[in-house]
């Protein structure tokens, strides 16, 4: 199974009579076509519509989603007829390819227009092309780039996660009775929904006249244990209780990288007398750099998407000192409906996320080929 | 001798305070849906000890034993909320299983070309979703689905939810496929069956378990999934997480029907923990090792 041998033939090759005589072709294309005409007739019809110049159309847009279903099945059928067993062989990623495209690119660029405009919904104006004014609008708007700074700050909370997830991951690791009793009960609070865990920790909980962590906190003499009213209180609660939910998931795939080490190695580190913390530190922690790493980039890709429990508990305060991206731009939806520069928000964000993952993930690679 | 022992407690101590770190929120809101107004504002920990339990969270939900089997309101609401989250969240994850594996089965097979891109590319295409965060998208999805008249459908949401968990699956099964031996298939091609074929009579059984575990990972994050259901549901296709998160906001005072209803949320979810921890854990441990 060696890559280098094949490269153009197929892993999967088994030489197939494909003649396909030229009238399917032709029938082939004949379905695409068509489809196709369909799909632009209803959509001329209903824009016509739309805009008033036609008195006959759809109530809404829907019956163009139709078309363009029949349309995209079509495509995939003609692969069959035009392509024979080569078409067979494209529908398997076809229909992921074409649902990701539909509702991935097209809102996409959809949602590159909207950004440049003046879109209030509630609003009978409609939207107003206003071109780089939002953009000015976000350079000089303080709470976004405190939210982007909060987001260092949540991001920068993980490496303390993986931390305490590689700890207790070890341990659980280690020879001890009642494992799979750990391993669930560890396991639970990733299960748990964000709502819920919003209630049950951050409003519950921390409730600071009866909450039993407030209660907790009394009884150590913290005079008045307030989880939300200093910012930096508020934003290291947070990140407690968004780590508390993702710890789980971390310990799960750290354990799992464990179980996979080389026993042999271990084995001979400790016949050579190997103390644990040199073997922690010259053998498995090595070993354990590509899980560790894959982890941590998992970890970060949740930990940017993070919102729920930061709209539910604090709705970003106190004064913004625990916003994240998203919850402020739900914010700025909520309050003044402003769907264009949200949009534009979103985007500039996207656009940041896929910058520091390229560097992330070009460093994570080449300290991993340094490594090995 | 002596150090050992040391070593041991000390080893049970951390994971026995983890496993209370984990596990005691759970039972703050049990025994707080069993408590009267009294004893919440006391603090109280233990049942028949602290306070005397009540059933009081469950009453105002209809489940509780005399309120099962009268008519109650926030129970029809309540099993509405439940059915749509469950229908939305196990549709979208079987979509994306069926989508998904396919497109992993198509990865791990055959070399494909489209115009530039090849398989390391559109795997890339695939996998690159995951990082694109909800909020990219819920605006002009918010937007769109408004002209198609799929807002507060349960078909709209789903699509949505079946986009945020596709590359998921593809990235858990791709994994699975390639420890197929490929040689299974090879035997029955030669015998004239056509891919598909062999596809769903050989390899597809053999998948089975990594195509539980991706379900139930898709299943866990869509019935979670708040952020994008509190944008495009308000009254049909409303999820139990929308649901609480408004009552958070107005009953906030009464405790015991949070904690209740706080409760029946996770619930689901806690048991699938206990009885299916295996698949959860084969499907995340697929995940790391790959590198």
């Amino acid at each position: 199974m060696s890559e280098t041998k094949i490269i153009e033939r197929d892993p999967l090759y088994v030489v197939s009579p494909s003649t396909v005589s030229e009238n399917t072709k032709r029938a082939g294309k004949l379905i695409v076509w068509s489809a196709f005409l369909l799909m632009v007739i209803i959509g001329t019809v209903q824009s016509l519509y739309s805009l008033e110049k036609i008195n006959f159309g759809f109530s809404n847009w829907r019956p163009l989603l139709y078309s363009y279903i029949l349309w995209a099945i079509a495509i995939g059928y003609s692969r069959v007829l035009i392509y024979g067993e080569r078409g067979k062989r494209n529908l398997f990623i076809f229909p992921a390819v074409m649902f990701i495209i539909s509702i991935v690119i097209f809102p996409m660029l959809f949602g590159l227009y909207i950004s440049f405009t003046d879109w209030n919904l509630s609003s009978v104006d409609g939207r107003k092309f206003n071109g780089v004014d939002n953009f000015v609008q976000m350079m000089t708007d303080p709470y976004y780039w405190n939210a982007l700074k909060n987001m260092i700050y949540y991001v920068l909370a993980v490496l303390v996660e993986f931390a305490i997830a590689f700890l207790l991951a070890l341990l659980l690791n280690s020879q001890i009775k009642g494992r799979k009793f750990f391993r669930i009960a560890f396991l639970i609070p990733l299960m748990l929904s964000p709502v819920a865990v919003s209630w049950m920790v951050g409003k519950s909980m921390l409730e600071q006249r009866f909450g039993p962590v407030a209660n907790l906190g009394r009884w150590l003499g913290w005079e008045t244990p307030t989880f939300f009213s200093s910012p930096e209180i508020a934003r290291l609660t947070m990140m407690c209780m968004d780590a508390w939910t993702f710890i789980p998931l971390m310990i799960i795939m750290l354990l799992a990288g464990l179980q996979a080490l080389p026993k042999e190695v271990l084995e001979a580190a400790k016949v050579d007398g190997a103390n644990k913390w040199t073997m922690f530190k010259n053998i498995i922690f090595p070993i354990m750099l590509p899980v560790s790493l894959t982890t941590l980039v998992i970890r970060i890709i949740f930990k940017l998407k993070l919102a729920d429990i930061i709209i539910i508990v604090t709705a970003g305060g106190p004064g913004g000192a625990t916003d994240s991206v998203t919850s402020f731009i739900v914010r700025e939806y909520r309050d003044r409906s402003n769907v264009g520069y949200g949009t534009l928000l979103s985007f500039v964000y996207l656009i940041l996320i896929i910058i520091f993952m390229t560097i992330l993930i070009r460093f994570v690679n080449r300290w991993l080929q340094r490594a090995a | 001798m002596n150090n050992n022992l040391g070593e041991k407690i000390l080893i049970y101590g951390i994971l026995l305070f983890w496993t209370f770190i984990c596990l005691f929120p759970i039972y703050w809101t049990a025994t707080t849906s069993f408590k009267t107004a009294a004893s919440v504002t006391q603090g109280l920990l233990i049942p028949w000890v602290d306070f005397e339990p009540a059933w009081k969270g469950w009453k105002n939900l209809g489940l509780s034993p005399d309120t099962i089997f009268t008519e109650s309101n926030p129970r029809e609401e309540f099993f509405a909320r439940f059915f749509n989250t469950a229908l939305i969240s196990s549709s979208a994850s079987a979509l994306a299983v069926i989508l998904g594996s396919f497109a992993a089965y198509g990865l791990s097979r055959f070399n494909y070309k489209f115009g530039f891109m090849r398989n390391p590319d559109i795997s890339f295409f695939f996998l690159s979703q995951l990082i694109l965060p909800p909020v990219v998208l819920a605006l002009p999805v918010l937007v769109l689905y408004r002209e198609l008249d799929l807002l507060d459908t349960h078909i709209g949401m789903i699509l949505i939810y079946t986009l945020t968990v596709l590359p998921i699956v593809i990235w858990i099964m791709r994994d699975q496929f390639n420890a197929v031996p490929i040689e299974l298939e090879e035997a029955a091609l030669v015998d004239g069956a056509s891919v598909w074929i062999s596809f769903f009579k050989i390899v597809f059984p053999i998948v089975l378990p990594g195509l539980a575990s991706a379900f139930i990972l898709c299943l866990i994050l869509c019935w979670n999934e708040y952020f994008l259901a509190a944008l495009i549901t308000s009254t049909d296709a409303k999820t139990m997480p929308v649901m609480v998160a408004s009552q958070i906001s107005s009953q906030s005072i009464k405790w015991w029907n949070m904690a209740a209803i706080s409760l029946a949320l996770c619930f689901p979810l806690i048991l699938v923990a206990i009885f299916l921890e295996r698949y959860i854990v084969k499907g995340m441990a697929a995940g790391a090792i790959k590198g």
